[in-house]
């Protein structure tokens, strides 16, 4: 689409051609092993670490001329991370970028994952910060390694069991570790625990990118994702009071913004496309104006 | 339950026919330096053995080799699974091994720091254990936590604190209820009283009396307070240079004994 704006100097979508040979490899494999963290060959981006440098690799690896890429920051299509990851696609690989979850194929995200339900053919990359879940107890890589590959995951219960006395429920409400297909424990990146249940037999492809700690792992479309609870503290997601303050959606993430200082403050969907689509069809929250 | 002396309870049972663990020859080199050479011995169901001698004779090489934390150079140390079938340690799957040691056996470390997650509170550590094998439940892993608190006399309003919180002696008793919870049938033990004072090591000497008494754990003990073996063990290895020197009852040993070595060790405690 915007082919002639494209930064011809660097090959297409930045990474060369071997560098995305290794990066797809390690998303073979992962794709293989659901729920594994396969490392790989991280490069250095132009754009400092936890900014996403995992995500725009795994993106770039499997990114092609035919693509259309959503990229959103908590939700958003419009914040710094999100705009800057677009423009940088369509800089040096000139493909088609979009707001719209429906028409995207690849959707980069940081921490949230679309209301609208993915489809079959879609691909949801995530920017992950820490892949490993175990850290919280166990610093030691060795250890956690070996206790992923002896499926030893008493630990992570100890996580949720401290959570429980100390709050008197489980309080982790991001990052909340999840098994899939009864083996692997995996993070699911910081994403709410709200957008737990979405991952369990999605119909997209979901691939996970660590570039500081140099970890690939995916789950493939109509994979069984549980997240961990005890039996008489099972797991929820948040749940909030009030529908959207602009479009009256319910069931959805919202997030909080401060109107004044006054104390006044509204809730609105942390997904802005699904913001946006409902109140095109006419939906209107308590604070959306007249139509 | 209640067994008045695990030697006798052994005795009493026609189906113990043969030793909970059974090491043979074991040799560990440090490069040429020797670790521990050409050790033999065999512990039985409910009985509790301690390992003697100075800094620096092996005691704690032996330990770490028959606890599989250490591969030995050479020799065997097999157990009695709950199948009844002594298993050699080394030929088992790693993952056997280390299930092996947070379910059916207990290692205590003369330092709490490291058989405890500071980070996790009194009760995660306790009941760790538990969620490895599979609790989910939290209100039945809290309940057990609590009671094994109490058991080692802990007070239950300290179970949501952090074992950084806790003195010395509190640590040591809370590593062992971390250990016992999930009714070991062999604890191991480093020193447990280790760097404690008089008074609070008594204490700890007196709980781990009953306790042993109480479950009918057998125990291998590694310390170099002669006090200590004589309180708790039934049986003692003495080593020296990474030898065995002597071997036998500890009532024999310590009153009678025989190697030149032992006579000295023995006649070193200072008399009151």
């Amino acid at each position: 689409m915007n082919a002639q704006q494209r930064t011809s100097t660097y090959n297409f979508a930045y990474l060369d051609e071997q560098t995305k040979r290794m990066i797809r490899r390690a998303i073979l494999k992962a794709i293989a092993i659901p729920g594994y963290q396969v490392p790989f060959a991280s490069r250095e981006m132009p754009m400092p670490y936890g900014w996403g440098t995992g995500g725009v690799q795994v993106t770039a690896a499997i990114l092609g001329p035919n693509d259309v890429l959503k990229v959103i920051d908590q939700g958003a299509d419009d914040t710094t991370n999100a705009v800057s990851i677009r423009k940088f696609f369509e800089r040096v690989a000139g493909i088609a970028t979009t707001t719209k979850t429906s028409h995207a194929t690849i959707i980069q995200t940081r921490h949230r994952i679309p209301e609208v339900p993915l489809t079959a053919g879609q691909v949801l990359v995530y920017q992950v910060p820490n892949p490993e879940p175990l850290r919280f107890l166990e610093p030691r890589e060795t250890e956690t390694r070996k206790m992923h590959a002896l499926e030893e995951y008493g630990l992570m219960h100890v996580k949720l069991y401290e959570d429980i006395a100390r709050n008197g429920h489980i309080a982790t409400t991001y990052a909340y570790p999840v098994k899939i297909e009864g083996r692997y424990v995996m993070d699911p990146s910081p994403t709410p625990k709200f957008d737990n249940p979405k991952m369990h037999m999605s119909d997209a492809l979901q691939l996970f990118g660590a570039g500081r700690e140099k970890r690939i792992y995916a789950l493939p479309p109509h994979t069984q994702v549980v997240s961990l609870d005890f039996e008489d503290h099972p797991f929820e997601v948040q749940r909030f009071d009030k529908p959207c303050a602009l479009c009256g959606a319910e069931q959805v993430y919202l997030d909080e913004v401060i109107l004044d200082d006054r104390g006044n403050r509204m809730f609105v969907c942390s997904d802005t496309d699904h913001c946006e689509s409902r109140r095109a069809k006419g939906y209107r929250g308590e604070l959306g104006g007249a139509q | 339950m209640n067994i008045a002396a695990p030697q006798a309870s052994a005795l009493q049972d026609d189906s113990i026919e043969q030793p909970l663990l059974s090491v043979r020859s074991l040799t560990r080199y440090y490069g040429t330096r020797i670790g521990c050479a050409d050790i033999s011995f065999d512990i039985w169901p409910g009985e509790v053995l301690a390992i003697v001698g100075e800094s620096g004779s092996g005691k704690t090489t032996l330990l770490n080799c028959i606890s599989t934390r250490l591969p030995p150079t050479s020799g065997t140390v097999s157990y009695s699974m709950r199948d009844g079938v002594l298993h050699d340690l080394f030929k088992l799957r790693e993952a056997d091994r280390r299930f092996l040691l947070r379910t059916d056996w207990g290692f205590v470390h003369q330092n709490p720091a490291d058989g405890l997650r500071m980070a996790a509170s009194a009760g995660a550590n306790v009941g760790e254990r538990l969620m490895a094998v599979g609790d989910r439940h939290y209100g039945h892993i809290r309940e057990t936590a609590i009671d094994w608190l109490d058991r080692v006399e802990i007070d239950a309003g300290r179970i949501d604190d952090q074992p950084r919180a806790f003195s010395g002696g509190m640590r040591q008793r809370l590593q062992i209820a971390r250990n016992l919870v999930t009714a070991p049938r062999l604890v191991f033990m480093d020193e447990p009283t280790g760097g404690l004072d008089v008074s609070v090591q008594a204490r700890l000497l007196d709980l781990l009396r009953g306790l042993v008494n109480d479950l009918g754990l057998a125990v291998i003990i590694v310390t170099h307070d002669l006090a200590v073996a004589r309180l708790l063990s039934h049986r003692m290895i003495v080593m020296k240079d990474g030898r065995v020197v002597e071997q036998g009852l500890t009532d024999r040993l310590l009153d009678d004994p025989q190697a030149p070595y032992t006579q000295l060790l023995v006649s070193s405690i200072l008399q009151g």
